[in-house]
Parts: structure tokens; C-alpha cells; sequence
């Protein structure tokens, strides 16, 4: 005997009865929702599959169980005595140089890194060809031996065997790096690798007092020692020596700050998707128990409460949404193993997939919650209505309210996914502002579709028939204006900003930096050389402006008398002034770029106690007024200044800016280099930086065209990954434009027979549709242009604090997808009507 | 005249309806006494108001004025589902367009009251219901796959299932064929007889309503004794 679910209670007894109609009138709502959660958990499930990653992989990524850099500085014997007691200590040094090619005559900026016998202490060194460490970096009699990024043979176009020039001292390239293992933990990096040994670095000339480099010191500790306490004891036994310390669990910030952002960011865009295809959900709901009207009447006839409606209906809703929730879970876990699979290898740590409920939990929490956000509404419409009401509804339009408390559920609801969205978010201002525009867009979507079908009920009567229809169809009962403009309009609006943001921050990179910023960056000039090297850079053809200044590294560790540890300024904007080394300057003359706000400038032969003029809004972030004194420390010695002046400059300006330059006579003593801006006509480009980097080899040059296509390669990938993440909504639009489309089919179909037995051909019926869509693409593409133009407006101005500038091209390819979609469906929909034979369908009205 | 001494005592109803094309005045100031255990014909041009008048007795809708007094319930001051509830055990009604539930069987389709009202032998009920329509050989037949005869059938084992007080059919034989609907007629009276419900037969067919003990024309909203076998 068939299964009647008698032992079930009522409301799902009657479910499970209702479901052996299958999916039908679902099919929309289930691939609205499989795709919301599939997107939320694949996002989710990449993002923790990466985090699990660097966690299991934190002594390879680290190098170390511990990692300790200094700037500018070995560590002294004591401090490597006490660090290196009972550990091994693997020891490397890194800097910025110019790597050059004599045969191909080429040069280019590189990141060297010298290692010694034990690096390195976890993973391993992939080499091509594989040789042994030590016959790599060794001098065989003649020379030092170098391995290279494979990036860089190409760029020089050099190969294994070839000579090339760093700093003093000519290596030969024995192999190219395959694996570096430890390359995540160097956070950005301004060219490509370049491996030596550190018996070589002395050689170079590269490492003098005041050159910038780091010295690290990657340690395996023990297995019983604790991390925690050992850093502790560490600080407690050198307070001062300005260590910068990184435990196995914190290796590759950059890459953990970055994938926290960038998964969170995408995140917050596969839940528009979601959203949007909340809107699908509810269409679909609603359509399906408008479907249900004489089996809900037939049910109340027969005696049933409006309770037992609603929740029949609410357990077959609840039903399709756990089943869409968990095919999206499979397909999002599917999806994110996939991506892996294709880009695993390309990130900069070895990704494996990790499945782990929290990503997947919180997508069918979304999941659960969006859908029933979006279906209480027509539930609880339903469940209102008497049974007669609801056989009279295509003649009796009453406007139906559900009760508050649906009204209030539905808003709890929505502040619970909001306040999910928010509190998950490291960015909560930018995450508020997400999900409150998405709701405002949404309410304002919604409302703007009904305005658009008022208008259009108010229009004249056009004369020519084909666009009188169109027009009717746009406002008639049941319309689909409304649930396309809706629907389709916020994944547009997503889209909107989408390009018009990445076209702004393309072009600020692209077009206004090489306008403002120099040639070149040129570095670790030495005192000795710094007269010189700006007079031959002033010989050269087409070096139009140089700007140099002198350069050291310090850190404050006194304000206004009080130890930096136990200050607490009044804003925290401007924190990262004393939570590191800056670098600093001295000047006699106040710089040109600059303007004084509060104080007086030193007279050009002060020799007085040292001063400092303090940058004017990190001054008021930090509480530092006019006669305060901050002290730094300077290579290891403190310098106490007194605050002589404020100033205002603008960042912008990529020249060189100081938040601290002291009097002359406090820094001219210690050891320092000097570092250059030049400007330069882009065609001798080339030429100055041979010139400057054959006569000065010890000076770094980096050339800002590179840095920039560098930096254009990461935005690429970003893009990219936005890019597809953002198509998900305009997918899921589709999803609900179809559905808005199919729910009004059959009455599609019954204008065009209406029409042809009225003597219409397909042409004047076609036509007529094809303005109905044309009409409604526009609309909606218009709308979503707006909406999507104000967000990306305050996004780049409030967010990123950048320029606003609309690009008609970004805006008329909105209008266009929306028009190209709004057709396409619509005319797919109505050449299926057209093809249905009028006698059929009499029948069946 | 006490209304509750009558099983059914409308007094004074009036319906009205809104449209976009203004007030529609359906019923207009209808009152009725229907004794129990009769069988009552309602008769009357289509839109006369006849169904509306059944489905305000029924308890499907309200009055815009009037007393409705049905079995001892004063229905103006009851809640839709506070009169759904008082439908589950006291009111059967059949519609001429079966209403049967598409994705139930029709042994689950006549039990559906019968659940509704927390019966544990629902089922073998329903299924002596549908026998005594003569449909023991169908019960897990989907609507779909009956005839609109055996549809009805099922619809009345439905309607009568929980031994109503009162059985209304609207216009029962409307989409049937003259013989199907004669035998449905007559399966109808038979049950009513045996279970002893008060019967409201809406019909327009003179003939189908002289079967009845008493019979009131519908005429524009307002209703008028007719013949009387009482």
C-alpha cells in the first residue's frame, strides 16, 4: 500500500503528500539557492582549504619554528648566543639589488637573498638542475655560484652558466629556483629572486652602514620549548634591539591578511547572489501557492486552520531549501576542489583541499535564512486569505498584508544574516555598507518596478499597435516588470560597480601615476657617492628632475617622555607611526611639497638641541602638539627631539614624504645613505638606468614601469576573481528573470492566441514582445547603472579614498548585458508561445 | 421565532463585494430557517447569489450584516478558523468541481477531514466511506486517473466522511454527464437519508431540487419560498 505518512504530525504528512508533485513550480528556487550556497561555500571552503594550509605548512612557510629580523643589522654575538642556545639557527640576509647581464647587456631590480649551509631548516630548496647546496652558492676557484628565478633568465635572457653582476661581484648562474620555500613569508617583493650564499655578500658591497637590508634568523627549536614564553624571555633579555618576531603560526601575514580580505570581499558578493536569488526564491514561492490556491481552499473547505497552511507549506519550502542547501554544499565543495585543482600550484603557498564544516555551515545558515526570508512573505499571504477569496483572486485583486509578526520575523531574519554578514567581516564598516546598500538597492529595486508599471499604466496610448501591447504588458496584472527589474537589476547593479571600481582603479594606477611619479626610485646611494652620482644623473639626456634625500631607519620609543608601550593615542589612525621603524630625513630647508601648519622652520645653520617637524595630521592622531618631544632610536642610539613645527603634505604625490624630518645636526652623524627620485622622458628610461647602475653597482634602481606591471599582474588575478564571483549574481538574475518569465508563460501564450485569432501574424506579435523586452532591458540596465554608479561613487571616495570619474564605455556595456538578457529570455520565452497551436490551448483555458 | 431551534437561521444577510467598478451588492437582506434532517433546494439563475449564499451558510464567508446561526454557532462572531474548526466536524460540503487534492490518493483524500479532526481511524474509515460509493476497488487511485463521476464520488465519501451535521452541494452534477449526475443525485439522497445530515442542495435544475423537502428561489440577491413537502 502506497505510503499515506499517517504517523507524521499533520503539517508534514500533508507536506509529503504535496512533494509527490515533485519539483515542479521549484525548479527556479532550487537553482537560485544551490547556486547562493554553492558560491558562499566555495568561497568559503577555497579560503579555509588556504588558511589550513599555511597553518599545517606554518614551519615551511616560516622557515622556522621561529623567525627574528633586524634592520640594518646583524645581531650582536650576545643576542645570537642567547637566541641560538640549544636551537639551530639558519641565518639570511636580504636586500634589493640590480642584477646585470654583461652578455645581453640587460639589467633589472632583484631581491637577493643570501642563505648559509642550513638553509633551508623545513621544506626543501627545489633547484634545476637539482645540485647540492653547497656546489650551487660555493666559489668553485673562480667565482661565486647563484640560483635565479626562471622569471628572471627569461627577462635577462640568460641560462645556467652564464655571469652576471651583483653589487662588486660577478657569480655564475648554476641553477634556476624552482621552490623557494619559505618565498610566501617575504610578503611583497620588488623583482625576483636572486640565491648566494652569505660568505659572498661581504664581496658585493652591498652591506655597508645605513644600507637597507634585513638579517634573518629562522630557529628550530626544540619540540618541548614554548613558542610564547621563548619570544617573551627573548624581548624580556633585549628590550631594545627591535626585533620583528614571527612564530610558525603567523608566517606569510601578507598571504593570510590578504586571503582573509579577499575571501571575506568575495564572500560578501556571492551573498548578493544569494539575495538575488532570494528574489527568485520568492517569485517562485509565490507562484507556487498561487499554483496552490484551490488545494488550500479545498483544505480550509475541509476544516483545516490557517496555522496548518502555513506550516504544511513552510515544512515543503523547509524541505526544497534543506535539499538545495545541500546539493549547493556538494557543489560548492566541488567547486572549491576544483579550483584548487586548477590554481593551486599558482598560489603562493602549496594549497591542498581541506574540507571543514565552519565555511559550510555558515553557507547554509545564509542559505536557510535567505530562503526563508523571501518565502514568509507569500506563506503567510496565503495562509491570510479565506478559501472563497482565493477562488475569486484573478477577479478580486485585494491587497493582502500577513500578519506582523511574519512582518517581524522576516525582519529578525534579515538583521540576523546582516549582523552574520557584518560580524564575520574583518572590515565591519565596509561590510554594513554592503549589506545595507544591498537591502536599501533591493527596497528601492522593488519599489522602483512598481513606479516603472505605474508610469507605463499612466502613459498615453501609443499609436502604433505593436508598442501599445508591449506597453500593456508592461504594467497588466501579473506583470513581470516588477520581479525582472528587481531581480535581474541587482545583479546588474553588482555588475555596475563592479566595472566602473576596477576601471577607476586601473586607470589611477595606470594613467595618473606615470603622470605624477618618477622614473626611478634609486637606493642605498652612499654619502661618499651622493654628490657624484647626482651630477652624473644631471649630465644625462632626458633626466629631467632629481630629488635626493638622505635616508635612515628609525623607530620611535619616547613619547612626550612616556615609553611607547605604555602610550595610548588618542586616534588609532596613525598607530603605525610608532608600531615599527619609519624612515626619517633631515633638511635644512623646508621640502617644496611641503607647507608649514603650526611652528617655524630651523634657520639653515641651526646647532642647536635637535628638532623635528612632525607630519600635522599624525601629530593630531598621536597627541603630539607643538614642544612635545618624541624620541627615536636610531641605529641603536636615542635621539630626543623637540617637536618644532607641523606640516601638511599631500601622499598623494608619490615623491618622497616624511612623517619625521629632524635638524641636520641630529642624524648628519650616524650612519646613512642617501636615496633619489628621478624624473625622465620614457625613451632614454633605459639608457639612465644602464648608465647609473654600471657606474654605481651598489645602488639599487628601481624602475616604477616595473613595479607597476608587477602590481597590474596581482590586480589581474583579482579582477579575475571578482569578476567570476560577480557573474554568479548576474547568473542567479537570469535564474530569476527566467523564472519571472516562466510564471507568466501560460498567459503569454494565451495573448498570442488571443492575437492570432484576432488576425495577428507572428511578425506583429514578435515585434511587439521584442519592445515589451527592449523596454524592460533598458529599464532595468538604466536602474542598475545608477544604483550601481552611486555605490561604486561612495565606495572609491568613502572607502578607497580615491577619485570618482564615470566611464560612458562601463555604463553602456551594463545597459547592453541587460538588453542582450532581457531579449535573449524574453524572445526564447515568446518563440515557444508563438509555436503553440490555438486550439490546444483554448482547450486547456 | 428562536433562530437556534433551526439547524440553519439566517436573518437579514447582506453581502457586498468591492470592485475597481464599484460596489457589487450579491445578497440583499436574506433570511432563512432550515429544520434538521431536511433536505433544502436552493434554486436560481446563475449569479442570482446562490453559491455565495451557501458559502456564507458553510462558514466560507462573511456577511457584511445579518445573523448567521448554524447548528448553535452564531458564525458572525467567529474567527476563520475558529469556523473551520466548527467545519471539520459538523459541515460536508461537495462543489461542483470535485476540489479533490491532486497529490492524494483517494483513500487519502476522503481521510483528509477525518485527520483534520484528530481521528485515529481515519483511514479505515475513508476507506468504508469509499466503499459505500462504491469505490473500494480505487482507493489508491490519483485524482487524475478517475473519472469526473468517480471523481465526485469520492468528493461525496470525502464531504460526508466525518458524519456531518450538514451537507452542502453546490451544483454536485454540473460537470457530469446526465446519467453519471442522476446516479451521483442518488447516491447523494440515499446517504442522506441513511446519516440523517440536513442536506443544502444549490442546484439551477427544477427537477433536481423537487427531490427535496423544501425549496427556495434566489432571484438578484433575494430569496423566496418555494414548494414544500413538509
Amino acid at each position: 500500500m502506497m505510503k499515506t505518512f499517517s504517523n507524521f504530525p499533520l503539517p508534514l504528512r500533508f507536506a509529503l503528500r504535496e512533494l509527490r508533485g515533485g519539483v515542479k513550480g521549484f525548479k527556479v528556487f532550487l537553482a537560485c539557492l544551490i547556486l547562493g550556497v554553492g558560491a558562499i561555500a566555495a568561497v568559503g571552503g577555497l579560503t579555509d582549504s588556504i588558511r589550513t594550509s599555511l597553518t599545517e605548512q606554518g614551519q615551511t612557510i616560516l622557515g622556522g619554528d621561529i623567525e627574528l629580523r633586524l634592520f640594518q643589522r646583524d645581531a650582536s654575538l650576545e643576542e645570537f648566543e642567547f637566541f641560538s642556545e640549544g636551537a639551530e639557527v639558519s641565518e639570511s640576509i636580504r636586500l634589493r639589488g640590480v642584477l646585470r647581464a654583461p652578455q645581453t647587456d640587460k639589467r633589472t631590480l632583484v631581491e637577493m637573498k643570501a642563505v648559509d649551509d642550513l638553509y633551508p631548516l623545513y621544506g626543501d630548496l627545489v633547484l634545476d638542475p637539482a645540485l647540492e647546496k653547497t656546489s650551487v652558492f660555493a666559489h668553485d676557484g673562480t667565482r661565486y655560484g647563484m640560483a635565479i628565478d626562471p622569471f628572471l633568465a627569461d627577462r635577462l635572457e640568460v641560462s645556467v652558466g652564464d655571469t652576471v653582476e651583483l653589487g662588486d661581484l660577478t657569480f655564475e648562474i648554476r641553477s634556476l629556483i624552482e621552490t623557494e620555500p619559505d618565498r610566501s613569508n617575504e610578503g611583497f617583493l620588488w623583482g625576483p629572486t636572486v640565491m648566494i650564499s652569505t660568505t659572498a655578500v661581504p664581496e658585493t658591497g652591498l652591506v655597508t652602514p645605513g644600507s637597507l637590508y634585513n638579517s634573518h634568523y629562522k630557529i628550530r627549536l626544540p619540540g618541548e620549548v614554548d613558542i610564547l614564553a621563548w619570544q617573551n624571555d627573548l624581548i624580556a633579555a633585549f628590550p631594545e634591539a627591535g626585533w620583528r618576531i614571527r612564530d610558525r603560526d603567523g608566517g606569510a601575514p601578507g598571504v593570510r591578511r590578504f586571503v582573509d580580505n579577499m575571501g571575506m570581499f568575495l564572500t560578501l558578493i556571492s551573498l548578493t547572489a544569494l539575495l538575488v536569488g532570494g528574489v527568485g526564491v520568492g517569485n517562485a514561492v509565490g507562484n507556487y501557492m498561487r499554483g496552490k490556491t484551490k488545494v488550500i481552499a479545498t483544505m480550509k473547505i475541509l476544516g483545516a486552520d490557517s496555522d496548518l497552511i502555513f506550516k504544511t507549506y513552510l515544512v515543503q519550502v523547509g524541505i526544497f531549501s534543506i535539499f538545495a542547501i545541500l546539493v549547493g554544499l556538494v557543489a560548492g565543495v566541488l567547486g572549491a576542489l576544483g579550483v584548487v585543482g586548477l590554481i593551486g600550484s599558482s598560489l603562493p603557498v602549496e594549497v591542498g583541499f581541506t574540507l571543514t564544516w565552519s565555511p559550510l555551515v555558515l553557507a547554509a545558515v545564509y542559505g536557510l535564512f535567505v530562503s526563508m526570508i523571501f518565502s514568509i512573505w507569500p506563506l503567510a499571504v496565503a495562509k491570510k486569505i479565506s478559501p472563497v477569496q482565493m477562488m475569486r483572486d484573478l477577479v478580486d485583486h485585494k491587497k493582502v498584508r500577513p500578519e506582523w509578526r511574519y512582518i517581524f520575523l522576516m525582519l529578525f531574519l534579515i538583521a540576523v544574516v546582516m549582523g552574520l554578514a557584518v560580524y564575520l567581516s574583518p572590515w565591519k564598516y565596509t561590510a554594513t555598507g554592503f549589506v545595507v546598500g544591498s537591502a536599501v538597492v533591493i527596497l528601492m529595486l522593488r519599489q522602483t518596478g512598481k513606479g516603472v508599471a505605474w508610469l507605463f499604466s499612466k502613459a498615453p496610448r501609443a499609436k502604433r499597435p505593436a508598442l501599445r501591447l508591449a506597453i500593456a504588458n508592461l504594467h497588466r496584472p501579473g506583470a513581470a516588470t516588477g520581479a525582472v527589474v528587481m531581480s535581474l537589476g541587482l545583479g546588474l547593479s553588482l555588475f555596475a560597480m563592479i566595472a566602473l571600481i576596477d576601471k577607476n582603479f586601473s586607470d589611477n594606477l595606470n594613467q595618473q601615476i606615470p603622470d605624477e611619479a618618477p622614473a626611478f626610485f634609486m637606493l642605498d646611494i652612499q654619502k661618499n657617492q651622493a654628490d657624484d652620482f647626482k651630477a652624473l644623473a644631471e649630465s644625462l639626456e632626458g633626466v629631467t628632475d632629481i630629488n635626493m634625500v638622505a635616508s635612515l631607519r628609525g623607530r620611535i620609543t619616547n613619547l612626550k617622555g612616556i615609553p611607547v608601550d605604555e602610550y595610548t593615542p588618542p586616534s588609532p589612525e596613525s598607530s603605525w607611526v610608532i608600531s615599527g621603524d619609519r624612515t626619517i630625513t633631515y633638511f635644512d630647508e623646508l621640502p617644496d611639497s611641503n607647507s608649514l601648519t603650526e611652528g617655524d622652520w630651523w634657520a639653515k645653520d641651526y646647532s642647536g638641541p635637535p628638532l623635528v617637524s612632525f607630519a600635522a595630521e599624525e601629530a593630531a592622531d598621536l597627541g603630539l602638539e607643538i614642544g612635545d618631544t618624541i624620541t627615536i632610536n636610531v641605529m641603536g642610539q636615542e635621539i630626543t627631539a623637540e617637536i618644532a613645527s607641523l606640516r601638511s603634505f599631500d601622499w598623494g604625490t608619490r615623491n618622497f614624504n616624511f612623517v619625521m624630518i629632524f635638524t641636520p645636526n641630529a642624524l648628519e652623524a650616524a650612519p646613512h645613505t642617501f636615496m633619489a627620485s628621478l624624473n625622465a622622458a620614457e625613451p632614454q628610461e633605459s639608457a639612465i638606468h644602464k648608465v647609473l647602475t654600471d657606474a654605481y653597482p651598489n645602488v639599487t634602481a628601481i624602475r616604477i614601469r616595473e613595479i607597476l606591471t608587477s602590481i597590474d599582474n596581482i590586480l589581474i588575478q583579482i579582477r579575475s576573481a571578482v569578476n567570476y564571483t560577480g557573474a554568479l549574481a548576474i547568473l542567479a538574475g537570469i535564474l530569476v528573470l527566467g523564472g519571472a518569465l516562466a510564471a507568466g508563460y501560460r498567459f503569454r501564450v494565451y495573448d498570442s492566441v488571443i492575437l492570432k485569432i484576432l488576425g495577428a501574424v507572428r511578425k506583429n506579435i514578435m515585434t511587439a514582445f521584442i519592445f515589451e523586452y527592449l523596454l524592460l532591458g533598458t529599464i532595468t540596465g538604466v536602474l542598475a547603472l545608477l544604483f550601481g554608479g552611486v555605490a561604486s561613487y561612495l565606495i572609491l571616495t568613502q572607502v578607497m579614498d580615491m577619485t570618482f570619474q564615470f566611464y560612458p564605455g562601463a555604463a553602456a556595456l551594463t545597459i547592453v548585458v541587460s538588453l542582450f538578457i532581457t531579449l535573449l529570455f524574453g524572445i526564447l520565452n515568446t518563440w515557444q508561445a508563438l509555436g503553440e497551436k490555438p486550439t490546444t490551448v483554448l482547450r486547456q483555458f | 421565532m428562536n433562530p437556534k431551534a433551526n439547524v440553519i437561521a439566517l436573518k437579514d444577510v447582506h453581502l457586498t463585494l468591492s470592485s475597481s467598478a464599484g460596489p457589487v451588492h450579491i445578497l440583499r437582506g436574506v433570511s432563512l430557517d432550515i429544520p434538521a434532517g431536511k433536505a433544502v433546494g436552493i434554486v436560481g439563475p446563475s449569479g442570482s447569489g446562490k453559491s455565495t449564499l451557501m458559502a456564507i451558510m458553510a462558514g466560507l464567508e462573511k456577511a457584511s450584516s445579518g445573523g448567521v446561526f448554524v447548528d448553535g454557532k452564531d458564525y458572525t462572531k467567529m474567527s476563520e478558523d475558529q469556523l473551520a474548526l466548527h467545519r471539520r466536524k459538523r459541515v460536508g460540503i461537495l462543489l461542483q468541481a470535485f476540489h479533490l487534492i491532486p497529490t492524494m490518493n483517494a483513500l487519502e483524500n476522503v481521510a483528509v477531514p477525518l485527520e483534520l479532526a484528530g481521528d485515529k481511524d481515519a483511514f479505515e474509515k475513508a476507506e468504508a466511506e469509499l466503499e459505500a460509493v462504491g469505490l473500494d476497488h480505487r482507493l489508491e487511485h490519483y485524482p487524475a486517473q478517475l473519472s469526473g463521476g468517480e471523481q465526485q464520488r469520492v468528493a461525496l465519501a470525502r464531504a460526508l466522511a466525518p458524519n456531518p451535521k450538514i451537507l452542502f452541494a453546490d451544483e454536485p452534477t454540473g460537470n457530469l454527464d446526465g446519467k453519471t449526475g442522476h446516479a451521483i443525485i442518488d447516491l447523494m439522497f440515499d446517504l442522506h437519508k441513511k446519516k440523517g445530515a440536513t442536506l443544502i442542495l444549490i442546484t439551477h435544475d427544477q427537477s433536481l431540487a423537487e427531490k427535496c423537502h423544501l425549496v427556495f428561489h434566489m432571484s438578484d440577491g433575494h430569496l423566496k419560498k418555494g414548494g414544500s413537502k413538509l
